[in-house]
Formats: structure tokens, C-alpha cells, sequence
């Protein structure tokens, strides 16, 4: 597996281009950016509130729910939750809406350079 | 046995099971594809393993239990910081990085950019973030091994930190990837298993009433309710909480910019394998940040921390191997003292492991990016590859070493937030810009690293953690005007900045139209590097 080219430069293969355009590709683009962007916005919004109102907002983090357990401790807990719980809503959402396209469109890219 | 002996003996168990791993790893193949990236031969949960095992540092275990056996829940702010930041590297870079990049992770802006002088950028942030991380580690191994052998001598620290230097320059020039990654996966078992172990223990105390535990540290430190709040660490002043959002930033945005994990993404073979090893990543990071919970707060119920006590003096860093001890029947019984060795070796395996990982990264990348691609511009052979990448090796851990003797007086938890906090600032702005920004070029990339990087660590420079205050490294001088101790609020907006002000300021073409090609083969894999085959 010897380099003829330096690498990582593009390859500047037309498939690419061609693929670029494709429905499938515009669908497989459409719908990574509808998972990733705006849950990542959300995460990102959901942890500040966190870190805000550990800092400014202490009387209602410091009230007690059950024994000695607070709200600071069952929000930073909940943050353990919502982590794990995206983390799995995307790979479930990667693996239903994403996967099967680029799969389809990796086979239509070995099918061109195959020729 | 004495305490001591038995601790020494599990040392030294540590160090000849890794030892034995890396002889093992160096015969499985010697290309390039070998020494960087394992062949790209581990199956999604091992390199889940092995991340969790790179990631979860002598910060994580010895700092944060530490931090909140002694601030309480301001102790557990970190761990949180530290686990939402998985979701970025998940949805954002794990998988795309894996498709369009080879071995560093310079290779997915070369792609678009001028490769030298992206690489070069690159290379730099990447071996000054390293770099930052490694003195954190070594830092605490000189600490915990004087510590825990009883012995203070000043020689003692030093000579462990040239032992841990040599040990991490032998896994990574015979052990390259493949090496390093098994060692890694070693210290996940060993370090989850141990936690387990004494989490079961401190909990079982207490009847498994987690009520209990939390009044049981709020009575025995004498802090009351305020133990179990937030504020007793960074609520003080206006300041401190700024420095604290500050910290928030550079922790949940850091992750996915630390070199020594974007390439463990490049040792699996597909990107669904990159997907599956951040997944298990999140649940085993996860588990044991909830342990340290128990940890931190059982070790505040179960031992002295007050001013004087050994906790305060090793600030806090001797917490979970004293608790050890204390659940296992307390100094001078047999299960104490085999406990305490049990812990402590899992420490050091624990810094063993994240060190080896640091060592790689950069010296992957100075001979990859800096030696293979700028100066001998993509004509050297596999074999010069390797070996330049073995000798850099060596001279990074000389490098270490050199600058981690006299560095001992550094707090580990800040070294580790620096860290965070440049790749945060340098990085993370390249590398989502040059994804998702079809403008974006060789001037946005190479502002946004080096603006990103000089305004961490200049801000750093300019703070009281250099000068000025009680704590400073220069106590006698004064010449800070930067307030808060982590630049991040600061520095990675500049980051940012400066990527879409290069970006703007300049015309490149051949960057925009490369876009397509790094998208496509991003989001489909069409062409991305496959694993070898042996």
C-alpha cells in the first residue's frame, strides 16, 4: 500500500461531484444536519442552564426534595440522563435514517471507481 | 508484608503486565497503518475500552473524587463538564473525522486546505496540548508514588517521574497503536473493576441509602448542608464564578478537540465502528463519573479532611486510596493495606495508560504531519515514517520529562483544564468549520489554531495563576491583569473569531470546491481508509 499521490489532498475524482448533487446525498445531508444541529444546540443550552444556575441561581438548587438529596444534585444528575439519552436517540436515528443512504451511495462510489 | 512492600509489589505487577503487552503488540505488523492506527483492526467496544481508558485520567479518578471529598459538590461539577462534552465528539466529530482523515488530526484539514501550512499549525497545537496534558499525568505519579510509599524525598518524585517518561517512551516506540491501545484497555478494566469494588463497599457503609451517605460527609466535614450545594468552591465571589462558567466552557468543548482521542477514531475500520466505540465510551465514562460520587462523598464521610489531615495535604488527591484503605478495615489490617496497593496500582496503571496515548499523538503527528507531509512533502518511505516517529517519541518524553520536574509545584486539575481549554480554543473551531463551512480556508484554519491557541495560553500567561497571587508559580512578581484562572470564556470565541476573520479576509478557491469531495466521503465513507488485513 505504497502513496502515489501526497496525501489527503482530493482526489479530484468526478464521482464525488456527481454524488455531491445527488438526491441521496442531499437527503442523507438533510436529515444528519436535522438530528446533529439542533440537538447539539440543545444539549450545549440545556448544560448552561445547568452551570448558570449553579452559580446564580442557588436558593432553588438548594432546596430539598428527600433527605439530605437536593435539586443541584438531582440536576446534575439529570444531565448524566439527557447524555445518555441523546446518545441514544442518535444512534438509533443514525442507524434507521442514515446508514441505509450512505451505504447505498458508498456502493454507487466502489461501483465508479471499480470502472 | 507492610503496606508499603505490598504496594511496591502491585507496582510492579502493573509494569510487567504492560510491559508484556507492548512486546506482544510489536510483533502484529510494522507499517505505518500498524504504528498509528493499530492496523485499524479493534472492534467498536475495544476501542470503546480504550478511549474511556485514554480519557479518564489521574485528573478524573484521583482529582475529582478529591475535589469533592474536599469541596463536595462543587467536586462533581467537573465530572459533568467532562461527560455532556462526549456528545459533540459523537455528533459532530466522530464519525466524519473517521471517514475523511487518516492518522492525525491534521489529515481531515489537509484535505481541503494548503497542507504545510495547516499541518504545521496543527502539529503545534497538537504537541503543546499534549504536552500540557503529560505534565498533568506525570505531575501526579511523582506526587501519589512519594506519597504513598511514605517517602517525601524530593530525588524520590523526580525518579519516578524519569521512570514513568521511560516506561511511556518504551510502550509507544515497541507498542506503537496497537501497544498503547491494549495498555489502555488493561486500565479500563483495572480502573472500572476497582471503582466498582470500593463504590459496593463505601455504599454497602451506609446500608446503600445514598440519603445516608450525602448527611454522613455533611456531618463528618462539619460543613452541614453547604457540603452538599453548590458554591463552596467557585461561589465565592463574582470572580470565581465567571472563572467557574469559564471552566464550564473549556470542559464541554474541549473533548472533541483533544488530538490523543480524535485518533483513537482512526483505529477501528468504519465509522459505524467509530459510532459504536464513542457509545460504549458515554456509558462506561458515565458509570464511573457516578462512582466517583460515591468516592468523593464517601471518602468526606470516612476520613479526616480537615486542614492538617492527609487528604488536605495532597489536596485531595489521596482521597480514594485512603478510602480504599478505610473500607477495607482501616491502617494496620490486612484488607486495608491490600486494598490501599490494589487502588494505588490502579492510579498508576491509570496515568500509565493516558500518558503512553499522549506520547503517540504527538509524536504521530511530528512525524506524520511535520516530518512526512512538510519537510520530505509526502516522499517518505513507510519505514523513514515509522522510525522518525519512534525517535520523536523519545525526544517528547525527554521534553516531558525535562519540563515536569521542575513543574511539581502545578496544580494537576489545572494543567488538565489548560489543556482542555487550548484544544477547546485551537481545534475544535478548525475542525467544525472545515466540515460545515464551504468557505472556510487555509488563512481561517491556521488563524483560528494559532489565534485559538495564543489567546489560551497568553490569557493563562496573564492570570494569577503565574503571578501575583498566593498560589502562583512566580509568587514574588506581579504581572498578571487577566482575573480569571481558565481563559476559556476568552479564548475559545477567539478561536472562532479569528477562523471566520482569516476565512473572510482571504479567496481560495481550491478550498471551497474540495468541500463537496470532504463532505461527501465525510457522511458516506466513499473512499475512506479501510482497515489492513493480516
Amino acid at each position: 500500500m505504497s502513496e502515489k499521490q501526497p496525501v489527503h489532498q482530493t482526489s479530484q475524482h468526478p464521482v464525488y461531484e456527481e454524488l455531491y448533487h445527488s438526491d441521496d446525498f442531499r437527503e442523507l445531508r438533510k436529515r444528519y444536519g436535522a438530528f446533529a444541529f439542533p440537538w447539539t444546540i440543545a444539549f450545549l443550552a440545556w448544560y448552561l442552564l445547568y452551570v448558570l444556575m449553579s452559580n446564580w441561581a442557588t436558593g432553588f438548587m438548594n432546596t430539598k426534595i428527600v433527605g439530605h438529596i437536593n435539586v443541584a444534585l438531582v440536576f446534575g444528575l439529570l444531565q448524566f440522563v439527557t447524555t445518555f439519552a441523546i446518545a441514544w436517540l442518535y444512534a438509533r436515528h443514525a442507524r434507521t435514517h442514515l446508514d441505509p443512504l450512505a451505504a447505498k451511495l458508498k456502493a454507487r462510489y466502489d461501483e465508479e471507481i471499480a470502472k | 508484608m507492610s503496606s508499603q512492600t505490598l504496594t511496591t509489589v502491585m507496582f510492579l505487577l502493573v509494569v510487567a503486565l504492560t510491559v508484556g503487552i507492548t512486546f506482544w503488540a510489536s510483533r502484529q505488523g510494522s507499517g505505518t497503518t500498524d504504528y498509528y492506527s493499530g492496523g485499524r483492526s479493534f472492534s467498536g467496544f475495544q476501542n470503546g475500552m480504550a478511549i474511556s481508558g485514554d480519557y479518564m485520567s489521574a485528573a478524573s479518578f484521583l482529582g475529582i473524587s478529591g475535589a469533592i471529598a474536599l469541596y463536595g459538590y462543587d467536586g462533581f461539577l467537573y465530572s459533568i463538564g467532562f461527560l455532556v462534552a462526549w456528545l459533540i465528539a459523537l455528533l459532530l466529530v466522530a464519525e466524519l473525522l473517521r471517514n475523511s482523515g487518516r492518522y492525525t488530526m491534521a489529515d481531515q484539514l489537509a484535505y481541503r486546505m494548503r497542507q504545510r501550512p495547516v499541518r504545521t499549525a496543527a502539529a503545534t497545537s497538537t504537541v503543546i496540548v499534549s504536552i500540557f496534558y503529560l505534565l498533568a499525568q506525570m505531575v501526579g505519579a511523582g506526587s501519589l508514588v512519594a506519597l504513598l510509599l511514605g517517602v517525601s524525598s524530593e530525588s524520590l518524585k523526580n525518579l519516578t517521574i524519569v521512570g514513568v517518561g521511560l516506561l511511556m517512551i518504551f510502550y509507544v516506540t515497541v507498542g506503537g497503536m496497537r501497544g498503547t491501545t491494549w495498555v489502555q484497555i488493561v486500565k479500563a478494566v483495572l480502573l472500572m473493576a476497582g471503582t466498582v469494588l470500593i463504590t459496593i463497599l463505601v455504599l454497602a457503609k451506609f446500608g446503600f441509602n445514598i440519603s445516608d451517605l450525602l448527611g454522613a460527609a455533611a456531618d463528618n466535614t462539619g460543613k452541614g448542608e453547604a457540603f452538599l450545594q453548590p458554591g463552596l468552591k467557585y461561589g465565592v465571589s463574582g470572580t470565581s464564578k465567571l472563572d467557574f462558567v469559564s471552566l464550564a466552557l473549556a470542559l464541554v468543548l474541549g473533548t472533541a478537540g483533544l488530538p490523543h482521542i480524535l485518533i483513537r477514531f482512526y483505529t477501528v475500520p468504519t465509522a459505524k465502528d467509530a459510532r459504536t466505540s464513542v457509545l460504549w465510551a458515554i456509558g462506561l465514562i458515565g458509570a464511573f463519573y457516578l462512582m466517583t460520587l460515591a468516592l468523593g462523598f464517601g471518602a468526606a464521610a470516612l476520613l479526616d479532611t480537615s486542614e492538617g489531615s492527609k487528604v488536605q495535604a495532597s489536596g485531595g488527591n489521596l482521597a480514594s486510596p485512603l478510602l480504599a484503605q478505610a473500607v477495607g478495615g482501616g491502617e494496620g489490617s490486612t484488607g486495608g493495606a491490600l486494598l490501599l496497593a490494589i487502588i494505588s496500582a490502579v492510579a498508576f496503571a491509570t496515568i500509565l495508560a493516558v500518558v503512553a496515548g499522549l506520547t503517540l499523538t504527538s509524536a504521530s503527528s511530528v512525524a506524520h504531519d511535520l516530518y512526512a507531509n512538510v519537510i520530505k512533502k509526502g516522499t517518505a518511505s513507510e519505514k523513514d515514517e515509522v522510525k522518525v516517529a519512534r525517535i520523536s517519541a523519545f525526544l517528547i518524553g525527554g521534553v516531558a520529562i525535562a519540563l515536569a520536574i521542575p513543574a511539581q509545584k502545578l496544580n494537576i486539575a489545572f494543567l488538565v483544564a489548560l489543556a482542555f481549554a487550548v484544544a477547546a480554543s485551537a481545534n475544535l473551531p478548525s475542525l467544525v468549520f472545515n466540515l460545515f463551512w464551504r468557505r472556510f480556508n487555509t488563512r481561517g484554519a491556521t488563524w483560528a489554531i494559532y489565534g485559538g491557541l495564543i489567546a489560551s495560553v497568553g490569557l493563562v500567561f496573564f492570570s494569577p495563576v503565574v503571578s501575583g497571587g498566593p498560589t502562583s508559580l512566580f509568587v514574588n512578581h506581579d504581572w498578571s491583569w487577566f482575573p480569571l484562572s481558565n481563559p476559556g470564556i476568552v479564548s475559545i470565541p477567539a478561536g472562532f473569531l479569528l477562523g471566520i476573520l482569516g476565512t473572510l479576509t482571504s479567496k481560495e478557491p481550491e478550498a471551497e470546491a474540495a468541500h463537496d469531495e470532504l463532505v461527501v466521503r465525510a457522511l458516506t465513507g466513499a473512499g475512506a481508509e479501510a482497515a489492513t488485513s493480516h
